[in-house]
């Protein structure tokens, strides 16, 4: 379809001010929120309701163009990177809370509203929206959805996967889905849902979401200890863990990183080799206990300070100066390139000594956040841009840790997704088998390879394609499942 | 449902994208009529340029100028004070601006949020030209510098915008009408005693009818928006409260201070003024206020960076002899830029040591009340009041805490919190004026949520706000409600008049 005609099309779905065709409006969304990846789209369209987002797709699919949702574009592994000749779909009309039915314990919201607005719009009734990204209060529903978005307090309540109970959604053909549940917590059959939960756009896109809350808990504690170093630090997590504490969330934040933050958002953290914010919450007694233990762990691991948040607003200044940390290296650095690996936590003392070895071999430095209690790395490797070669040095360097995370039995990705980024990493932890397995639901969906292409996969290829002379894939060959 | 931000499905899916719309549709009539109605001459005299071709009348944010007149220079910064790349690399894209950015709010498009204008900043660098495109986006941003709050990178998109709308200034060549009417602004509110003059034949303009009569003949009722807006803001002038040229302190002296007296404050809230000064005059200072210009705010966030600085010149030339110990300012707008004085005439060889000492003596009035710590006895007023943070107050100053004391520390007032108080209520200097749509909207959005505190009157601290407020309060039908300056509320407390007197 020649542009011209596929600008009049969209525009006949959305009307003019639902598309953005001009160059230079274009380009400002040639990236998310990693800048290392750019693709100008070809065009960028703004649905406001289901309807049109179902318009938009059965035009693409008809036409065989490719297309991309993105949300708030905050993304870290490239999600929503545009594709070249293709469509972004933005969903940031999208924003209405269609629903609020606390008695089931359900908030019914469009892909495009704010995490933040989640919890904001229930807080005065006592409950919340669990999930909490780093970049909560502008990341979109609809965003961690596709990434199956984590946040400080997984530890203890778990991913988004955990908390999204049902989704209504239009599938790569422009067919209409309801995935889930509605009111009761769980239905038989396949779990389609979960299977869309962490599909980074690949499969469809959200339309309307349905959320569970949570009551906040009754009581909250948050202390901050200040250690010698990683190493320290670790061994208190390992203490707090192994003695049977599950708190709501261990973060750790490196020398380095504490910095940073410090010149951000001045939060007034200790000077030290790291600190860790730990924060327990539920009924009062039971928090109270193991509060004091885990204070006590603080001390026996060495801590030089430990810290307790007196009130809210001091343990909100402790969460700030955490959730600003991945904005606030660029008050240290030009540019940063970050990693989201998991490493069992047991290897965090091995794991963190390995890329500070990497780091002064490639003489480049790191800067370390993450949220300790389940080995959920955040490597920040700074470099400047602007010097020839440091981006594909730090590139490469981040590959390393990657590798290193592998090596220690662990995993590519935490929270941010493989994306465009981190793709090519793929076969280093599954096998050609897997992959081609994960290629089947992905062609169960969307057989001609529209949605989010090129993302996740190392190689794209069409569905039932693959180099080489024909295989059939074990899975076929026992009559498990077809190629369509 | 709820509504966040606006926009959404069904009924109200059109509000988010509302004055785009309009902005679309009517762009190009309505700067025709506006030529013609500030005497720019006739649609023909104007030329091809307001004919917008048909596809950019469609764009999504385009007023429907066509780039015909050849407006396209590339790159699209020069050497003189471009937005400095070592700034803008500052930004790493993580998007922690857009959810209080007031376009992005508004439109949900990424070259009308912080993050993409800072994007179109770096491509005008080196890769792209200046054209209608580029330059309606940096139009459009009000300059109202919640992104810079809301960034935890620290990037300084003050600065930026500021380079920006200089160059735009420079090296864009606006269409005739879009000059003419900002020539006319610009000739008329940095000058209070024309725009004393002017505020009169405006309010004749409405009280014989002309409007009304405009507005039933068909195409005529929604051409000269932005002239409508101006005379929709602008209330009846009050009697001016002269204020003297020395004010000596009631009991001890405990500072020697200047205060500036504004253009807008003076002409239209001259009871802040006198009002400021006998706050100041009862908390030990000795008030001097010497016959003085305008201080150069308008003109430094439109981005006329000579007329600017020679505002800035003037002043400094007024105050800096006065052996004063502060200049204090009781409008946000004003003091923001004179605290930047020193960064603005960094260039001028004769002005920039003196232009950094004023500025370091610059505070806003309720900030150095603060800092001098209260001392004349408080009466009580009994009154709930919602306290708007004007813009260039709490974001551009980073004053927030001290207004809001400043009203507790006087018994029996109750201070209610605005939702979203962060984002702009669409005054932003002239913006409401050149942008009247989208102001329009922010404005309502605004007063909808000061509504919603049930306060019994509203307090801020910058004439534009109190503008804005006004006006979109009085289009939503609750122009009952009583609006002041912090300064007016300790006025009446220290004098101890009854609370009645503000709610008049």
């Amino acid at each position: 379809m020649e542009r011209s005609r596929l600008i009049q099309a969209m525009e006949d779905i959305l009307g003019p001010e639902g598309v953005i065709h001009e160059r230079e409006q274009l380009r400002t969304y040639e990236c998310d929120g990693l800048m290392n990846y750019r693709v100008i789209p070809d065009l960028v369209v703004l649905p406001v309701n289901a309807e049109q987002v179902q318009k938009i797709v059965r035009l693409c699919y008809d036409e065989g163009i490719p297309y991309v949702a993105r949300g708030s574009g905050t993304g870290l592994s490239g999600g929503a990177l545009p594709v070249e000749s293709g469509v972004l779909i933005v969903m940031s009309r999208m924003k209405r809370i269609l629903e609020v039915d606390l008695e089931n314990e359900r908030v019914v919201v469009e892909p495009g509203v704010i995490n933040l607005w989640v919890s904001q719009e229930v807080a005065d009734e006592g409950y919340y929206y669990a999930p909490d990204p780093a970049s909560q209060l502008v990341s979109s529903i609809g965003g961690n959805l596709a990434e199956n978005s984590g946040g400080v307090h997984c530890l203890k309540y778990g991913f988004t996967t955990n908390h999204v109970t049902g989704a209504e959604v239009v599938l790569p053909d422009g067919s209409v889905a309801h995935l889930g549940g509605g009111k009761a917590p769980d239905e038989p059959g396949y779990d389609l849902l979960g299977a869309f939960v962490g599909s980074e756009g690949t499969l469809g896109i959200a339309t309307s979401i349905t959320l569970r809350v949570l009551r906040k808990p009754e009581a909250v504690r948050t202390l901050l200890a200040a250690f010698k170093d990683t190493e320290e630090a670790g061994d208190a997590v390992s203490g707090i863990i192994g003695g049977g504490i599950v708190p709501a969330a261990i973060e750790m934040m490196d020398r380095l990183c504490l910095e940073a933050v410090e010149v951000a958002v001045s939060p007034g953290f200790p000077d030290a080799g790291a600190v860790l914010i730990v924060e327990l919450d539920g009924p009062e007694a039971e928090v109270e206990n193991q509060f004091e233990r885990t204070m006590k762990i603080c001390e026996d691991s060495n801590a030089s300070e430990i810290r307790v948040a007196e009130d809210d607003a001091e343990r909100a200044l402790f969460w700030k100066g955490r959730k600003a940390a991945f904005a606030a290296m660029g008050r240290v650095s030009n540019d940063y390139y970050v990693q989201d690996s998991v490493v069992p936590r047991t290897e965090l003392g091995a794991v963190l000594k390995r890329i500070s070895d990497l780091g002064e071999e490639y003489g480049m430095r790191v800067a370390n956040v993450f949220h300790a209690g389940d080995g959920n790395l955040h490597p920040l490797v700074l470099y400047d841009g602007e010097v020839e070669g440091e981006a594909e040095k730090a590139e490469k360097l981040a590959g390393d840790i990657v590798f290193a995370c592998l090596e220690h039995g662990g995993s590519l990705t935490g929270e941010h997704g493989i994306g465009e980024d981190k793709k090519k990493y793929m076969p280093k932890m599954f096998t050609e088998e897997d992959l081609d397995t994960m290629q089947l639901l992905r062609c169960a969906f969307d057989p001609h390879y529209l949605c989010n292409p090129g993302k996740m996969f190392p190689t794209p290829r069409l569905c039932g394609e693959r180099p080489g002379p024909f295989r059939m894939h074990p899975v076929q060959k026992a009559g498990l499942a077809e190629l369509f | 449902m709820t509504e966040r931000n606006g926009g959404g499905r069904g009924e109200d899916r059109y509000n988010a994208t509302d004055a785009t719309e309009r902005r679309g549709d009517e762009g190009t009539f309505r700067e025709e009529a506006m030529a013609e109605s500030i005497g720019a001459g006739s649609p023909e005299d104007v030329g091809q340029s307001t004919y917008a071709a048909g596809d950019s009348v469609r764009q999504t944010v385009g007023i429907g100028r066509s780039t015909e007149s050849g407006s396209y220079t590339f790159p699209a910064f020069d050497d003189h004070h471009p937005p400095e790349k070592d700034l803008i690399d500052d930004c790493v894209h993580c998007g922690f601006c857009l959810p209080t950015c007031p376009t992005y709010v508004l439109f949900g498009e990424e070259m009308d949020s912080p993050r993409g204008r800072i994007y179109l900043m770096n491509k005008g660098l080196t890769e792209e030209p200046m054209n209608d495109q580029m330059v309606r986006h940096f139009d459009l941003c009000l300059g109202c510098m919640a992104c810079v709050t809301a960034c935890p990178s620290g990037v300084q998109y003050d600065k930026l915008i500021e380079a920006t709308r200089g160059q735009v200034e420079r090296r864009y060549e606006r269409s005739a009408e879009d000059k003419a009417f900002r020539e006319m602004i610009f000739q008329l509110f940095p000058y209070p005693n024309r725009l004393r003059l002017a505020a009169g034949p405006m309010r004749l303009y409405q009280r014989l009818g002309i409007r009304d009569r405009l507005r039933k003949s068909g195409v005529m009722n929604r051409i000269p928006s932005r002239l409508r807006a101006m005379e929709a803001l602008l209330p009846d002038v009050p009697k001016e409260e002269k204020v003297p040229e020395v004010t000596p302190a009631v009991g001890e002296k405990r500072a020697r201070v200047g205060v500036l007296l504004g253009c807008v404050q003076r002409v239209f809230f001259s009871p802040v003024n006198a009002a400021t000064v006998r706050v100041l005059a009862a908390e030990g200072c000795e008030v001097v206020a010497p016959k003085q210009g305008c201080c150069g705010a308008l003109s430094t966030h439109a981005g006329r960076e000579e007329e600017s600085l020679n505002f800035a010149r003037k002043t400094i030339d007024t105050f800096e002899n006065e052996d004063l110990d502060y200049f204090v300012i009781n409008a946000a707008g004003c003091g923001s830029t004179m605290k930047e004085y020193g960064y603005l005439l960094r260039d001028d060889p004769e002005y920039a040591e003196r232009a950094k000492a004023f500025s370091e003596k610059v505070r806003d009035v309720s900030e150095f009340l603060q800092q001098l710590g209260p001392r004349a006895e408080r009466h009580p007023l009994p009154v709930t009041a919602a306290y708007h943070d004007a813009c260039h107050l709490a974001h551009a100053q980073g004053v927030r805490q001290q207004p809001r004391q400043t009203l507790k520390q006087i018994p029996g007032m109750q201070v209610k919190e605005i939702r979203e108080a962060e984002v702009c209520c669409g005054s932003a200097g002239i913006y409401n004026m050149v942008e009247p749509e989208p102001a329009e909207e922010l404005g309502e959005r605004k007063a909808k949520n000061i509504l919603a505190t049930g306060a019994r009157m509203i307090v801020t601290s910058n004439p534009g706000c109190m503008l804005q407020i006004q006006a979109s309060l009085k289009r939503m039908g609750h122009d009952e409600l009583p609006m002041a300056h912090p300064m007016e509320v300790l006025d009446a407390s220290l004098r101890g008049e009854p609370v009645e007197t503000l709610l008049r």
